[in-house]
């Protein structure tokens, strides 16, 4: 907290590091959130980074408050380019009120920047490579934060190191810590950050984390991917846990095997999850529709980036919601989710797997690189009744896979577990499961499992409203732009404006039907170039949409940005 | 237990009269009824083709699902329930064509199931097409000139990965076909049978005579521990040596090698949730 503290000054900062892919991006967006977090501020970071190992320019945003954020800004407080690439990729976001720290040494002049010479400083500690640690203390010198959490954190993030390399990056650290200090003195940056107590005990997550935690949570025991950015986060972040929760593991050969394992392991009894992005779900397609045909459980995490194609591997877009609609050939039911927050990002995967064991599906959960790759601090995750709601039953002599019934819901009976046997075929079937060319059969089998798609309304997630019930103008969105949008009709309190959040995509909630009919004007906000959730919207609620407020370029939407965007259509005579 | 065990009652069979796969199924219940692997224990994952139909022929477990996609949805079925017996079985065109990149893969990963690829050198579901196992020069309604590529050879590809068993039988020789078969599904791990069989409806070059007079029975003196003579044996393209060609010394088997597995051996469907260990992960992102 900043000592000189006058009224109405910023409760809300916003960092941006800027520098090549291997310049510790990375471990000091890690440090600080980390640390900031400890302190009792609410953080929020998210990248932005291009598809290489090495070089590029990369960068990362951490926003630090006093209350709850997850959106990411267009304004930058305070900026630390690393090198001249950052300087000029992120200059045109640079404000006069911007404070600007570099290395003048590795940085081409830039009027107005502060000199923090890291690599001296780092070297005079023992060694260039320190320069993340000092990065890292003079921000926290800077915000005012204890020098002990700071110096434990490095203690530990480093343990398993020699010690001179340990002391090495606590002299360092402390050195950044003192020039942080010292610039705060200067009263150059002016905020009054409050910190909370509760915050320090939050959970700090990236979306790739609480998708991991949602499949263990809903029983997931088995995971067949392919890498895939950004879908591999979620990939690895159950490989870690995999020796813990004693899962399966499998690195596919490519995306059709992944699926295929995925759905034999269901048969046998696991509970599987893939993951993937647009390109690999393309070639799941397949297996996606053998799912819908063997009426198998089956949840696909499709993490999106921009295509068609390859796109642009590293960055975001909402432009795989009509593939994950209709993806596959022939007709069967699915349920397609899209969490908005990282406890929907949680709580949706955990439900995907009982939702898909109850009514014996493909759910298809949502996601993208914005989501998946930022970090936040929550309170807590919905833990209660945590057991999966296992559907299978033990077979008896008689069993029949495909048994009719009036709901379409047949009891799943697994091989060796009972009397019975236990069969399912991508041809057309009969109740045993067996392949059949019956045509009046194949009708009742269509009914069937077409059936299932209006039962699932029954666990229909309704969309949530956003500000008061009282509007003229609706704002709708779905998946990762909750936050922005939530953040973005704030900022225009006083308007006769809500907004209305998706999370559950196909099939489509009933209860948004009043909420819709009540809006004199619908305006959808999302991140591709088409509109593709607002088509939907129009075609399944008999609604128009006057306004498709897009984004495609690739980045995420930014408060101001829609806010903006916004302000402009409220303020548009009809 | 008897092959007839096996039977399934009132079965409209979809193959043509004489086909190979009817003595394929005769050796398939007859060596599963000498091993005493009851139905409920067994699964059969198929693809799509003639041969791919097998499965629906005898009492089993079924996972028939896509063309080429037996390999997977058999390994992942062995890994969450290693206390089945797993067998993969389809065409030429199913395991080798579409599915031939599984194959590979399959090879690789090494799970303890049993492959057995019906061979007739032709594509019989769609009418006469070439198969990649189809011989040069083998004329067929789309290869009007006739094949001129070279014939995949599963046994060298399967050798050349390390396979941990490598077979070749021929229908005509129930014997041996039965014996293998044993052999290949009391094999710990991935073992390969490919089965010669004609297909007496689009295939007039590879008959059961043309089989008769071009396989022979490998040696006595065949060391299927050796994986050079092994695979010189299996390059032989004039007359084609049956038996077990292959027996990989060094391979583990893939679930065993499973996380899952370190500590408990129970199928995953029969394990809880492990809420303790969420919990403390949870916490652990709470000192963060």
């Amino acid at each position: 907290m900043h000592s000189s503290a006058k009224k109405n000054l910023p409760e809300d900062i916003c960092i941006v590091l800027g520098g090549a892919a291997g310049q510790g991006i990375q471990s000091i967006e890690t440090g600080l959130t980390r640390l900031l977090k400890q302190s009792g501020y609410h953080v929020f970071a998210s990248k932005e980074y291009m598809s290489r190992i090495r070089g590029g320019s990369n960068s990362t945003q951490i926003r630090v408050s006093s209350g709850p954020v997850a959106a990411p800004l267009e304004r930058i407080d305070l900026f630390i380019p690393l090198d001249g690439a950052a300087l000029t990729h992120l200059c045109p976001r640079l404000q006069a009120a911007s404070l600007v720290l570099g290395d003048r040494a590795n940085l081409p002049a830039y009027p107005g920047l502060i000199d923090m010479p890291l690599t001296t400083i780092a070297q005079q500690a023992g060694d260039h490579r320190y320069a993340s640690s000092v990065t890292i203390g003079a921000v926290v010198g800077l915000l005012g934060i204890c020098l002990e959490l700071l110096d434990a954190y490095l203690q530990q993030r480093f343990s398993d190191n020699p010690s001179t390399i340990i002391a090495g990056n606590r002299v360092a650290a402390a050195a950044g810590y003192q020039y942080g200090q010292k610039l705060a003195k200067t009263g150059t940056m002016q905020f009054e950050l409050k910190a909370l107590a509760s915050v320090t005990g939050d959970l700090l997550l990236s979306g790739n984390e609480a998708i991991g935690l949602g499949a263990l949570a809903g029983g997931c025991n088995f995971i067949s991917s392919y890498p895939m950015s950004p879908g591999t986060g979620v990939l690895t972040f159950l490989a870690e846990q995999a020796d813990e929760f004693g899962l399966v593991v499998d690195q596919a050969e490519d995306e059709i095997a992944a699926i295929n394992m995925a759905l034999g392991a269901w048969y046998a009894g696991a509970r599987a999850l893939v993951s993937t992005s647009g390109g690999g779900f393309a070639l799941m397609s397949e297996g996606l529709s053998l799912a819908g045909m063997i009426e198998s459980p089956l949840v696909v995490h499709l993490a999106q980036r921009p295509g068609p194609a390859t796109g642009l591997p590293t960055h975001t877009e909402q432009g795989d919601l009509q593939l994950a609609l209709h993806a596959g050939h022939g007709e069967f039911p699915r349920l397609v989710l899209a969490p908005g927050s990282l406890q929907e990002a949680f709580s949706l995967t955990r439900r995907a797997f009982d939702l898909a064991d109850k009514y014996q599906l493909p759910v298809i959960i949502l996601t993208d690189q914005f989501l998946l790759d930022s970090l936040t601090n929550i309170p807590a995750l919905d833990l209660h009744n945590l057991q999966p709601h296992h559907q299978f039953v033990e077979t008896d002599t008689d069993y029949a896979r495909y048994r009719l019934t009036a709901s379409g819901l047949s009891p799943r009976g697994l091989p060796g577990h009972g009397a019975g046997l236990v069969c399912v075929d991508s041809d057309e079937h009969d109740e045993t499961g067996h392949i059949s060319e019956d045509l009046a059969l194949r009708t009742a089998m269509t009914d069937k499992r077409l059936g299932k798609q209006s039962e699932l309304l029954q666990d229909a997630i309704a969309p949530q409203l956003l500000g008061n019930d009282d509007f003229h103008t609706l704002v709708v969105c779905w998946g990762s732009t909750y936050h922005v949008l939530r953040e973005a009709l704030g900022a225009l309190k006083g308007l006769p404006v809500a907004g209305l959040h998706f999370s559950q995509l196909y099939p489509l909630p009933p209860q948004a039907t009043a909420w819709l009919r009540q809006a004199r004007q619908l305006l959808v906000v999302e991140g591709n170039a088409t509109g593709q959730f607002a088509s939907l919207l129009e075609q399944a609620y008999d609604c128009t949409v006057e306004h498709r407020i897009l984004k495609y370029n690739g980045l995420p939407f930014t408060v101001e940005e829609l806010k903006q965007r916004l302000q402009s259509l409220l303020d548009a005579p009809d | 237990m008897k092959a007839q065990d096996y039977d399934r009652p009132n079965i409209d069979i979809a193959w043509c009269p004489g086909c190979g796969n009817f003595a394929i199924l005769k050796i398939l219940k007859q060596a599963l009824a000498e091993l005493a692997i009851s139905p409920q224990n067994l699964v059969i994952a198929s693809g799509i083709g003639q041969a791919a139909k097998t499965p629906h022929y005898l009492q089993t477990h079924i996972f028939n699902g896509l063309h080429g996609r037996a390999l997977p949805a058999a390994t992942a079925i062995k890994a969450a329930n290693p206390q089945l017996t797993v067998i993969a079985e389809g065409g030429d065109g199913d395991m080798y064509g579409e599915g031939g990149n599984h194959f590979m893969h399959t090879i690789r990963r090494n799970p303890d199931l049993t492959h057995l690829v019906h061979n007739n050198m032709v594509y019989g579901l769609t009418k006469g097409q070439a198969s990649p196992t189809s011989q040069r020069g083998f004329v067929t309604p789309l290869q009007i000139d006739g094949v001129c590529q070279e014939p995949f050879n599963p046994l060298s590809v399967a050798i050349a990965l390390n396979a941990s068993f490598v077979a070749r039988v021929f229908v005509g020789a129930f014997e041996q076909g039965v014996a293998v078969f044993k052999a290949a599904i009391q094999h710990h791990g991935y073992a390969l049978v490919d089965i010669l069989q004609p297909c007496v409806t689009f295939n007039k070059l590879n008959t059961y005579a043309w089989f008769e007079e071009h396989t022979y029975p490998l040696e006595n003196s065949h060391d299927p521990g050796s994986r050079e003579q092994a695979f010189a044996r299996a390059c032989e393209m004039e007359r084609l040596p049956l038996g077990i060609f292959y027996r990989s010394q060094d391979r583990k088997v893939f679930e065993k090698q499973l996380s899952a597995y370190k500590e408990d051996q129970r199928p995953l469907y029969q394990r809880p949730l492990e809420s303790t260990k969420l919990q403390n992960l949870l916490n652990a992102k709470r000192s963060l």
